[in-house]
């Protein structure tokens, strides 16, 4: 088990300072945007990592690949700790460490054609030039399921699900084992949504990457995922198996974020019992003592204010961290 | 599963159709064609460039040579434009002073590049104390009245090796430019600050570019539109600042022509010879509207959000 693991994060956390003050920057206060997440990622294993907007998905995402340095904990890939490697040191790891973005209008330079974006990784890391790299671009075009005379036209010149699949490519260009896909659905149409699916399925059964797949959309994350991790304000609340957690969720905020899903059957959805949580989020600034769920969480009672609960194995590999199990317990 | 060697038949087809193949500074080029103003301003430019570089052979006049035969002459078909209080031909004098105007214009946007845009992108991407530093000395500029600075640093260059060069040119050069770079290293950080939040800036490191490619690569080129439309417009400003300085007696020094030191000299006679003031009043409104105009055309056509 433990020799297929591609990447494994221990207590990863990631504070932003808020600063003020001209010259001397004084810390004032501190954003925990992630505080002490572990999980392991399988070989050709997707982890989809779910929570509501500002929970910490994408910072997680981020300082796995290193793009934000964390505050504290580990990222083992390769035997190595990235989080104790300078730059130099990173880069002949990161080739094998790739992302995919959410915006492909963001993600990819307006100034470069398709072929020098997909060929940059290359041009970075590689000796690969001339006709061997123009085998190659043509190749990853095909790949992704883009016609060879595209190369040479610019981003503004594709539809947005073709962009997402030039960003594809480039993630790919480097044969990475492992992408982070940091919510690559969110901005494409639903038609698009799919093609893109199965194009990240496809490749994961051909070249046996590894993702860590980040959204906010519940279905996607139940096709896409073998297991699902559940985050709310820069905490674990749930990891196991996607079956598991989408029959039988243990966390009450698992269990109220799949209560909320639309059901495409009008007979089912009328008898779908929604759970409200009552208040908003809370300011990661200032999070709530003991369980950070504890003011929003319907079956809280007096322990969860005081105590912290621990993500741990609540029988069959079903990791959870609330107060209602057992195993909890710190 | 469904197709990935082939792409969706409809949505090749439906970009294919869109657009015709273009790079993003072709397509600039095509709009900035389309806009009449723009291309009137660069005609209007090119024919003081023109006049500037061919005025040996456009006038026989020397621009230097008096007369005092014929002092204060109305436009006539021998001087064209009539002649000044020195019985010198103003036709030939606004000729030569347009290559004053001009190569102010030019080099002092140059040395505001080369000044302004090193720091700028030093500044934006390297950012923490570095960027905070140079900003709060940049500040610093900002808060004088520029043109005060450039009149003290005029004089002070004055007495240095630059004070002969090109009968003093090279002084108003330096002046200008050395006050004037704030701007650009401004507009060049902000572009950059803002690029480096960038998804495909992201992208680059994730793939390991270092800080220097990324910068090459990706933020400079991406920030080159506002930087020309921000030089277009820099070029009437210092100009106009050159005019003001001659105009005060501190700028290029007699007998070479400067379109401001020919409105001083005419001021004294407006009255009694109104076309020594207006010829060259009027060379500089025209220089200054068509660098503007070409500067607005510039940033229409740069702009990625205007495209059709």
């Amino acid at each position: 088990m433990a020799e297929n693991v591609v990447i494994e994060i221990n207590n990863l956390a990631k504070y932003f300072p808020i600063t003020s003050g001209l010259f001397f920057k004084k810390k004032v206060a501190e954003v925990k945007a992630v505080d002490g997440v572990s999980f392991a990622i399988h070989r050709g294993e997707t982890l989809g990592l779910v929570g509501e907007s500002g929970c910490g998905k994408t910072t997680v995402g981020k300082c796995v690949l290193q793009l934000y340095r964390a505050t504290s904990g580990e990222v083992i890939f390769e035997g190595k700790n990235l989080c104790d490697l300078n730059e130099n040191q990173l880069r002949p790891l990161r080739r094998k460490l790739q992302v995919v973005f959410q915006d492909p209008y963001d993600s990819l330079n307006p100034r470069f054609t398709a072929a020098d974006i997909i060929g940059e990784p290359l041009q970075i890391n590689s000796d690969i030039r001339g006709s061997d790299f123009d085998r190659r671009i043509a190749e990853l075009l095909d790949i992704v399921g883009l016609a060879p005379y595209m190369a040479d036209r610019y981003p503004h010149e594709f539809s947005g699900g073709q962009r997402q699949r030039l960003g594809v490519a480039r993630a790919l260009a480097l044969q990475p084992e492992f992408i982070v896909c940091d919510e690559p659905l969110s901005a494409l149409d639903v038609s698009i949504q799919a093609q893109i699916i199965n194009l990240l399925d496809d490749l994961q059964d051909k070249f046996g990457i590894a993702y860590l797949f980040i959204s906010h959309d519940l279905s996607v994350v139940r096709h896409m995922s073998d297991r699902v991790g559940v985050m709310y304000l820069g905490k674990m609340m749930e990891l196991s198996e996607r079956d598991e957690i989408y029959k039988s969720p243990l966390h009450p905020y698992t269990q109220a974020l799949l209560s909320a899903v639309p059901i495409p059957d009008p007979a089912v959805e009328e008898k779908r019992k929604v759970i409200v949580l009552k208040g908003e989020v809370p300011s990661p600034i200032n999070p709530p003592s003991g369980c950070v769920f504890h003011p929003r969480c319907p079956k809280a009672f007096d322990d969860c204010s005081k105590l912290i609960p621990q993500l741990k194995d609540a029988g069959s590999g079903h990791e959870v961290a609330c107060l209602l199990y057992k195993t909890s317990w710190p | 599963m469904t197709d990935t060697q082939q792409p969706n038949p409809s949505e090749m087809a439906e970009v294919t159709q869109a657009r015709p193949h273009r790079t993003l500074l072709n397509d600039a080029w095509i709009r900035l064609r389309r806009n009449r103003l723009a291309v009137a301003g660069a005609i209007i430019i090119l024919i003081f460039a023109l006049g500037a570089i061919f005025a040996p052979l456009i006038t026989k006049y020397n621009f230097a040579k008096q007369d005092l035969d014929s002092i204060f002459l109305q436009p006539s078909g021998v001087h064209w434009l009539g002649t000044d209080e020195l019985g010198r031909d103003v036709f030939a004098r606004m000729l030569y002073g347009a290559r004053t105007s001009l190569a102010v214009g030019i080099f002092t946007q140059l040395i505001v590049l080369l000044i302004g845009l090193p720091i700028g992108a030093f500044a934006g991407s390297k950012g923490g104390r570095v960027d905070n530093l140079l900003m709060r000395f940049v500040d610093i500029m900002y808060g004088f009245p520029d043109i005060l600075l450039i009149i003290l640093l005029s004089a002070v260059l004055r007495g240095t090796v630059f004070g002969n060069m090109g009968g003093g040119i090279f002084v108003i050069f330096l002046a200008i430019g050395l006050v004037a770079w704030v701007n650009v290293s401004r507009l060049v950080r902000g572009q950059i600050l803002s690029l480096k939040q960038r998804d495909f800036v992201t992208a680059a490191r994730a793939m390991g570019g270092k800080g220097t490619y990324i910068t090459m690569r990706h933020l400079l080129p991406n920030s080159l539109g506002p930087i020309i439309v921000s030089i277009t417009f820099g070029v009437p400003r210092a100009i106009f600042t050159e005019a003001a300085l001659s105009y005060i007696g501190i700028g290029v020094k007699p007998p070479t022509p400067s379109w401001g030191a020919m409105i001083h000299d005419g001021y004294n006679v407006m009255f009694t010879a109104p076309h020594l003031v207006i010829v060259p009043a009027v060379a500089i409104a025209l220089i200054m509207l068509a660098f503007t105009f070409l500067g607005d055309g510039l940033r229409d056509a740069l702009d990625p959000r205007s495209r059709r």
